[in-house]
């Protein structure tokens, strides 16, 4: 990067320091480097919102590395977010994307799905929004067995309000409204989604870049109710609140606790306030969608006339 | 069954709600979302029956959040969509209504009144949601509602209503109440080729030209549907022509206010009324709905009785036509305003009224439509 400019004779420090009253240099200005994922992403939306080694632009990262992966033409692809830091996402990715209200991505999901089943909706957003003020439409939405993919990025906390308890808030974890501690029990994520019925449930943290990727190909790909869960890194307002560190200290902590265990029982992978964090792939299975089974009884009703 | 299988024509014994689902399959809507909840239970289920049978998608949703939410989905996946629901689920609606209005969503959406507040009278006749439907959601937003007062109208007014919502890109709302929806008449389903359906406005710019929130001559931006490559971002934040979030004083003071002026500016294109006798009127009653049928018979008697009396029907509550009974304030004595509920449509008439002319509520908490003579009382109280 830095040999790139002193080529095109603009040295860093000098546009640093030249002020506001400095005219542009003779030499045309260089190229804007070009971000290899710039075709999938919205660089006319840039700076994003999110803080420094926030878990979300990660996530961001293997999603799009996914969509390219996953072999489905890009065009099919339709993102759509609730409310809060994650609920952004659409917001940055270069594809059909809804900003919707707090909690009901998924309603909205469903009905553009149905609108046109030839669409790959994913849903991107927190663990607030989905498993909060979302909950109902996420277990309906898993029992239907509804053919979209959830990503949830759950960070334990609620961001873009300033660090308050979520349903996912590990037991005695503080933040701005446990002060003292949380006092409730959190969700168990992936076992309540695999109780509702989806086919697939899968685990990875920020930190499993390559095999959070992977599951996000394999989720877009699943037929029928798709969720990979990804425990990010809140350092703003998670790790500060709990004095655990930097981003950095928690993707540490991420990678001397966690354990890989794919098939795992989804009751046993609930996670305590600083303890093991089993991740992997839980559920992976065959079953008919919500529109599998609508065309059925239909076929059926259509014999019978 | 008809050639046209969404458009059952013929002459059909039917009740309002089942007219409504009529209505609404012979506009062209292929999406239903719902969840049951009387008075308005019937649309749903005459759509589950029906959506089978037109190759639509008919989804009972877990509450009245998910199925507003739901048909704005659908309406962005190219669909033209509906929802019913009565008092408590139109509240519930109310937050996605605000998205629909925000992100500019063609689909329409049914009130079937009860009496309210809360759990109320789950079977019987309200008109308390008028104020509701057009303050419910919050922030700034134009509305359109229309008051069907029979199972023809039901059927007549939900293609209205899809029409209108395809040509100012908003949320529409069909505020019918408990009698309409039960209440079983002749409806006369016209030939398919001669009912007049409004298509989406289709954007004809290609992609990288298009911009999704920029308006068009009458304030309405052109549409797209997701997957046709357009890249589109469409979010309930203040969004600029592009759709991308702008959360500044300048980019809502430009969006905004659009939203309400689209409505304002096309309003003498979208009110509509019936009005009858107005001619020597000294006394016009304004009334909608079911009430609308009880005031016909009070204005009779009152004419019997040799009083100058007028009636003046909203079609459109919303927008009200401010310039007719703004106009009709200067020429006649006085207003009588009958309405199942303890004040609402009345402030309206006042408001445009400006004390031109004296301004008589009829006031019915609900459960039961009024007694003609309680009208006629306020009629001769308005004549003297």
């Amino acid at each position: 990067m830095k040999k790139q400019e002193q080529a095109a004779g603009i040295p860093q420090a000098a546009e640093a320091s030249a002020g506001p009253a400095a005219p542009a240099t003779t030499a045309p200005a260089p190229a804007a480097p070009q971000h290899p994922k710039d075709r999938l992403l919205r660089g006319d939306r840039l700076p994003h919102i999110w803080c420094p080694t926030c878990g979300i632009g990660t996530c961001v990262s293997s999603f799009v590395e996914a969509i390219e992966a996953s072999g489905i033409a890009e065009e099919r692809f339709a993102i759509v977010s609730g409310i809060g830091c994650t609920g952004r996402v659409a917001g940055y990715i270069k594809l059909d994307s809804f900003h919707t209200t707090h909690g009901r991505a998924i309603p909205f999901a469903t009905g553009l799905h149905l609108a046109n089943p030839e669409l790959k909706v994913v849903v991107f957003s927190g663990d607030g929004d989905l498993v909060a003020i979302g909950g109902n439409h996420l277990i309906h939405a898993a029992r239907r067995n509804i053919d979209i993919t959830v990503i949830c990025v759950n960070n334990f906390i609620y961001g873009m309000t300033g660090g308050q308890c979520a349903p996912t808030t590990p037991y005695g974890a503080r933040t701005t409204t446990s002060p003292h501690g949380n006092c409730e029990y959190p969700f168990n994520v992936p076992h309540l989604v695999a109780s509702c019925g989806a086919v697939y449930v899968a685990r990875w943290t920020a930190l499993h870049v390559r095999r959070m990727k992977q599951a996000m190909v394999e989720a877009v790909q699943k037929r029928g109710f798709s969720f990979v869960e990804v425990i990010a890194p809140c350092s703003t307002l998670y790790a500060r609140k709990n004095r655990l560190g930097t981003g950095y200290d928690l993707m540490k902590f991420y990678h001397d606790n966690c354990e890989v265990r794919h098939g795992a029982d989804t009751s046993t992978v609930d996670i305590g306030f600083q303890e093991r964090i089993v991740v992997g792939k839980f559920v992976d299975l065959e079953k008919p969608t919500f529109l599998d089974r609508l065309n059925e009884h239909r076929e059926r009703r259509a014999r019978k006339d | 069954m008809s050639k046209n299988e969404a458009v059952l024509t013929g002459e059909h014994f039917m009740n309002g709600d089942v007219a409504v689902a009529e209505g609404a399959l012979a506009a062209g809507c292929t999406f239903f979302a719902g969840y049951p909840i009387t008075p308005a239970t019937e649309v749903a289920e005459r759509m589950a029956e029906r959506m089978a049978e037109v190759g639509g998608i008919y989804i009972q949703m877990e509450d009245e959040i998910a199925s507003m939410g739901a048909i704005l989905g659908a309406a962005w996946g190219g669909r033209k969509s509906m929802t019913a629901t009565s008092g408590p689920g139109f509240s519930l609606m109310m937050e996605n209504l605000g998205l629909g209005m925000m992100t500019e969503t063609p689909c329409v959406l049914v009130n079937v009144q009860r009496g309210g507040p809360s759990t109320g009278l789950p079977t019987l006749v309200g008109q308390q949601d008028m104020m509701q439907a057009r303050w419910g959601s919050h922030g700034d937003y134009g509305v359109i509602a229309l008051c069907p007062n029979s199972p023809q109208e039901c059927f007549d007014l939900t293609i209205d209503a899809f029409n209108l919502s395809e040509t100012y890109r908003l949320p529409v709302l069909v505020m019918s109440d408990e009698v309409v929806g039960h209440m079983t008449e002749k409806v006369v389903i016209p030939p398919a080729e001669r009912i007049q359906l409004v298509p989406r406005r289709h954007t004809p710019l290609p992609p990288g030209e298009y911009r999704p929130f920029e308006p068009r001559e009458d304030l309405v931006p052109d549409m797209v549907a997701a997957g046709e490559n357009y890249r589109l971002h469409v979010t309930g934040l203040t969004h600029d022509e592009r759709g991308y979030p702008a959360v500044t004083a300048p980019v809502q003071q430009r969006t905004v206010p659009r939203l309400l002026e689209k409505i304002r500016a096309n309003a003498e294109r979208i009110v509509r009324f019936e009005a009858d006798g107005l001619e020597d009127a000294q006394v016009v009653v304004v009334c909608y709905g079911i009430t609308s049928r009880v005031a016909r018979l009070a204005v009779d008697l009152a004419r019997g009785r040799g009083v100058r009396v007028g009636i003046f029907r909203l079609i459109t509550a919303w927008p009200f036509p401010e310039r007719a009974i703004g106009e009709l304030s200067a020429r006649v004595r006085g207003f009588v305003v009958p309405e199942i509920n303890l004040g609402q449509m009345v402030h309206e008439v006042e408001r445009c009224a400006a004390g031109r002319a004296r301004t008589l509520h009829v006031g019915n908490a609900g459960g039961s439509v009024h007694e003609p003579e309680t009208i006629l009382a306020a009629i001769e109280e308005a004549a003297r």
